[in-house]
């Protein structure tokens, strides 16, 4: 697979830590949403860095998107969300993975359950949905610690329509005026925004591997198949 | 020529850096990747299998069995395609060499079959000769059900969906079939040493 060259058209803070990149990539050549990137960069003595990142676009967007969360002592994502800027290049090859996506032509309902940036493969599914004007209905489940935490917050809002919703809910401190949930995603929350095992939904869990491995074990609990809840997992190491 | 990001500089050196293969760096933690749910596997329904590409069981051990093989404690280094490695990772198993003792196949490809119906191929060649195991210790402690546990296949030497976590089997035949990650992008081989993380790597 080539690598090509991704020129940073646009900077979007999305939260305190988290920037989207909307990126040039001439002879980009598609990709479906969840698939990912690698991006490498490359210091003028010739050193290198890799690492991977879900693409927070849908396909039918006009530019590739990625959204970074600044890992602290990282050595990628800190030079993606404060250094970058418009102009900038660095290299990325993909789409890469076949698995962690979804087809819009599948009428199946969807549950998205996204923790963190974990809600970034799933921005572009929801934002697929709307734009392919899928048949299927679509869920959204988001959990954030803080509302400043809570990336694309106003954007998937404006998304919520007919067969499209969208819950939030914040773990750690809420605003008193809240609306939207609190605590973490837990049977009771999935139960309700989600679809009875019966209607052989597909689900989709993506956050930190602590997030993942309670949803996706609640899920089965509840008495998803296995085989229809698809896992993308993420720890903070390294980014 | 790769090009230069404009005031990138990265973490440099890292101990150990010249140890790991092009593309990676080393992490301290053990980071967990999985396609779907971690499986609740009982012990009492655990057994291992060695079967023929009819389906034909050659070779078969219980859980109790299986402990009771010849054991080995192995240090190896392990690499992630999604770019993590991690260096001097201790395991204990049983040799792929000590499951396949006593079996007569003219095989030449395997496929690891595993709970929840994940699958990834190799040559047969690759799990032999003291390059294979099915582990189920990880640094003096059970093999946690999050990173394979009960029991995994183990091939350091190549990339790590290759080692596959809850294996129940191996499948021996004469034709390469594309396991799970195989089936979608990533590379049928996986050397890391020669970067194959996807198809046409």
């Amino acid at each position: 697979m080539r690598w090509l060259v991704a020129t940073v058209a646009e900077t979007v803070p999305e939260t305190a830590r988290a920037v989207t990149l909307r990126l040039d990539v001439p002879d980009w050549p598609g990709h479906r949403p969840g698939q990912h990137v690698d991006v490498r960069l490359t210091a003028d003595d010739g050193y290198q860095a890799q690492r991977s990142y879900s693409i927070a676009s849908p396909p039918e967007s006009d530019r590739l998107e990625l959204t970074v969360e600044r890992i602290d002592d990282g050595e990628v994502s800190p030079y993606l969300t404060t250094v970058a800027d418009v102009g900038d290049q660095f290299e990325l090859r993909g789409p890469i993975g076949g698995w962690f996506v979804w087809d819009a032509g599948d009428d199946a309902p969807v549950l998205l359950v996204g923790g963190g940036s974990g809600v970034v493969p799933l921005r572009a599914m929801l934002q697929h949905h709307a734009g392919s004007g899928s048949a299927a209905a679509m869920h959204l489940v988001q959990s954030a610690r803080t509302l400043g935490d809570v990336i694309y917050r106003r954007e998937l809002e404006a998304l919520v329509g007919p067969r499209r919703a969208v819950t939030v809910t914040l773990t750690r401190e809420s605003p008193p005026d809240w609306g939207g949930h609190r605590g973490r995603v837990d049977a009771g929350l999935l139960a309700e925004q989600g679809w009875p095992p019966a209607a052989q939904p597909h689900c989709y869990v993506c956050g930190p591997t602590g997030f993942v491995e309670t949803v996706a074990d609640a899920l089965v609990e509840l008495g998803h198949a296995p085989g229809r809840i698809r896992t993308e997992r993420f720890g903070p190491t390294g980014g | 020529m790769p090009v230069v990001s404009r005031g990138f500089q990265g973490r440099r050196r890292q101990p150990g850096a010249g140890l790991v293969p092009p593309g990676q760096y080393i992490v301290d933690d053990f980071p967990v990747l999985t396609a779907g749910p971690t499986p609740d596997v009982s012990l009492d329904d655990w057994d291992l299998t060695v079967v023929d590409d009819t389906g034909d069981a050659l070779a078969r051990w219980g859980w109790e069995e299986f402990l009771a093989l010849p054991a080995e404690d192995i240090t190896v280094d392990i690499h992630c395609v999604t770019k993590w490695s991690k260096l001097g990772t201790r395991w204990r198993g049983v040799s792929v060499d000590t499951i396949l003792d006593g079996v007569d196949t003219a095989a030449e490809y395997v496929v690891a079959f595993c709970e929840g119906g994940y699958t990834t191929n190799l040559p047969l060649a690759d799990v032999l000769d003291g390059q294979a195991w099915v582990a189920y210790g990880f640094e003096g402690e059970d093999l946690e059900p999050e990173h394979g546990g009960p029991a995994r296949l183990l091939v350091p030497h190549l990339y790590f969906w290759k080692s596959a976590k809850w294996v129940r089997g191996l499948r021996l035949g004469d034709q390469d079939e594309p396991g799970f990650w195989e089936s979608v992008g990533y590379h049928n081989y996986g050397d890391p040493w020669r970067e194959q993380r996807y198809w046409g790597d």
